[in-house]
């Protein structure tokens, strides 16, 4: 016989965290359980390539909630356990473990996994991801074992947070990006070059525009990386940082609408009945990107869409509209980001990059859309408000630092 | 060992015992109150874990940094009583302390 519980979340990450939470708040009486492929209570991700991995934090320290929390809100906690299968017309779904249960409402939320290199070497030891606590815990073991040569290979935020670590730890970091500049996904080309720069000057050897051919190794370790050069870099532990791939393939099978994630209205719901999905796994159309169909990646989304996805289950349906944003710490470097640059067409340098404090404001047909404030708090909480406005700015306005962006006045 | 007396949003009063080595934004959430969001974790990345200290104590906690200032600003619930509890290391000394949870923006 199937355990019946009223609602399931699937992912207990900060998006299967916040549902569980936002559920109970909006009034949710029924019986609630989480399942998760962590084997841990939920915890925060952003620390694991910075405070976490810098020892700065203990574990308990990035704990979401108190295990006990979880008990307390009558939520169960199904752990190091996997949704393989779902019956969306029967509201049933199985685990790997071959257990079955049904739900009243479903909300997914199970983000991704890390994509994963596919050249030859991509499975020797020593080869890591930073996803969840077990990746960061394996590579914490392998740095107290003496390993000190590091290759970081992507140069996204993970890649660049995780090589800024290291060199804080004191390895040698090569950080290798196939593309022309780092953070090409994500942000423009002025905030690529001023990482870019500042890896360079903590000694990090950073390579743009170079392939990896593939792994080499020992005894099952790794222990280079061949470029497509055909140049070998010796090396002890390989990070990789290459994004993820959203985890919605039980959903796919079931029937869902799948583009690039699963495919969301502005309440979250997916295409099949009693499912909701929210996260990083979430396809969306984001008025923040001008109406395009996007994914974010982010704690902010994870924790908004969660907040949608328990409120239109409680009845109290109130579409998506939450601002995005950001941060990322490198150094003693603190970016925040607020809108999607994405499809920007101009963009303004408010500041001085070479003072390690400025803000780049991106612009869509003169519209302010998002910021990258580096070391500018004050930018990123003025900035908010024009981007929420939709406001018009003219460049040589923006680019003023005389006058502060709460006194921008849009035209 | 001290108390500090935290009410919520709703009125509900929670007396938690000091603890080393943490922020008020842990002891508060380590508590179980949930309205406190604190969604960066404490890096001062957002002003989610605002609330209001007790005025008395203002001038015996750490100075707020310019980042902390800036992020309260977005918020407007913000009074002189306003700190990031992310930024507020716990200690004995707070004994007695009130502390009300911020409006939610």
């Amino acid at each position: 016989m199937a355990q019946a519980y009223d609602a399931v979340i699937v992912g207990t990450g900060h998006g299967g965290a916040a549902a569980a939470i936002a559920l109970r708040q909006q009034g949710f009486a029924g019986s609630i359980c989480m399942i998760g492929r962590d084997s841990v209570p939920p915890y925060e991700r952003p620390p694991l390539s910075k405070e976490y991995l810098a020892r700065d934090k203990p574990f308990e320290r990035i704990l979401i909630r108190p295990e006990s929390f979880w008990a307390d809100k009558q939520v169960d906690l199904l752990l190091a356990s996997e949704v393989t299968m779902i019956d969306a017309e029967a509201r049933r779904l199985v685990l790997r473990s071959g257990r079955a249960m049904t739900y009243g409402e479903l909300i997914w939320s199970a983000g991704g996994s890390p994509r994963r290199l596919t050249c030859a070497g991509s499975q020797l030891d020593g080869v890591h991801s930073v996803r969840d606590k077990a990746d960061v815990d394996r590579i914490m073991a392998e740095l107290d074992g003496g390993a000190r040569r590091a290759i970081v290979i992507g140069g996204g935020y993970i890649g660049l947070e995780a090589t800024a670590v290291l060199t804080k730890l004191g390895c040698e970091v090569v950080l290798l990006e196939a593309l022309d500049r780092v953070l090409a996904r994500v942000a423009g080309e002025e905030l690529s070059r001023f990482f870019e720069a500042e890896h360079r000057a903590h000694g990090v050897d950073l390579r743009l525009g170079t392939k990896v051919d593939c792994l080499e190794g020992d005894g099952g370790m790794v222990t280079g990386v061949r470029l497509g050069t055909g140049d070998v870099l010796r090396c002890d532990i390989v990070i990789v940082g290459i994004g993820i791939e959203p985890a919605v393939g039980p959903l796919a099978e079931a029937g869902a609408r799948i583009s690039n994630g699963v495919e969301v209205d502005e309440y979250c719901r997916t295409s099949l009945p009693h499912i909701h999905a929210i996260g990083d796994c979430a396809a969306h159309a984001s008025a923040f990107a001008d109406g395009a169909t996007i994914r974010l990646e982010s704690v902010q989304n994870a924790n908004d869409m969660a907040l949608v996805a328990a409120k239109d289950i409680c009845g109290k349906p109130e579409p998506y509209r939450a601002t995005p944003w950001f941060w990322s710490s490198q150094y003693d470097l603190k970016l925040q980001t607020v809108g999607l640059s994405l499809g920007h067409d101009a963009t303004v340098i408010r500041g001085q990059p070479e003072g390690r404090s400025f803000s780049i404001i991106y612009l869509r047909q003169g519209t302010v859309v998002a910021l990258d404030c580096v070391n500018a708090m004050k930018d990123y909480v003025q900035g908010r408000k024009l981007v929420e406005a939709g406001a018009q700015g003219l460049p040589e306005v923006l680019a003023d630092t005389a006058t502060e962006l709460k006194n921008v006045q849009p035209r | 060992m001290g108390i500090v007396h935290v009410t919520t949003r709703g009125g509900d009063q929670y007396h938690l015992a000091t603890k080393d080595g943490i922020t008020l934004m842990e002891l508060i959430r380590d508590a179980g109150i949930d309205e406190l969001l604190a969604l960066c974790g404490g890096c001062c990345s957002c002003a989610t874990c605002h609330v209001h200290v007790d005025s008395a104590f203002v001038g015996t906690l750490p100075p707020m940094s310019e980042d902390e200032n800036d992020l309260l600003d977005s918020s407007d619930d913000r009074d002189a009583t306003s700190r990031l509890s992310c930024q507020i290391p716990v200690s004995e000394a707070m004994d007695g302390m009130m502390v009300r949870i911020a409006e939610e923006d």
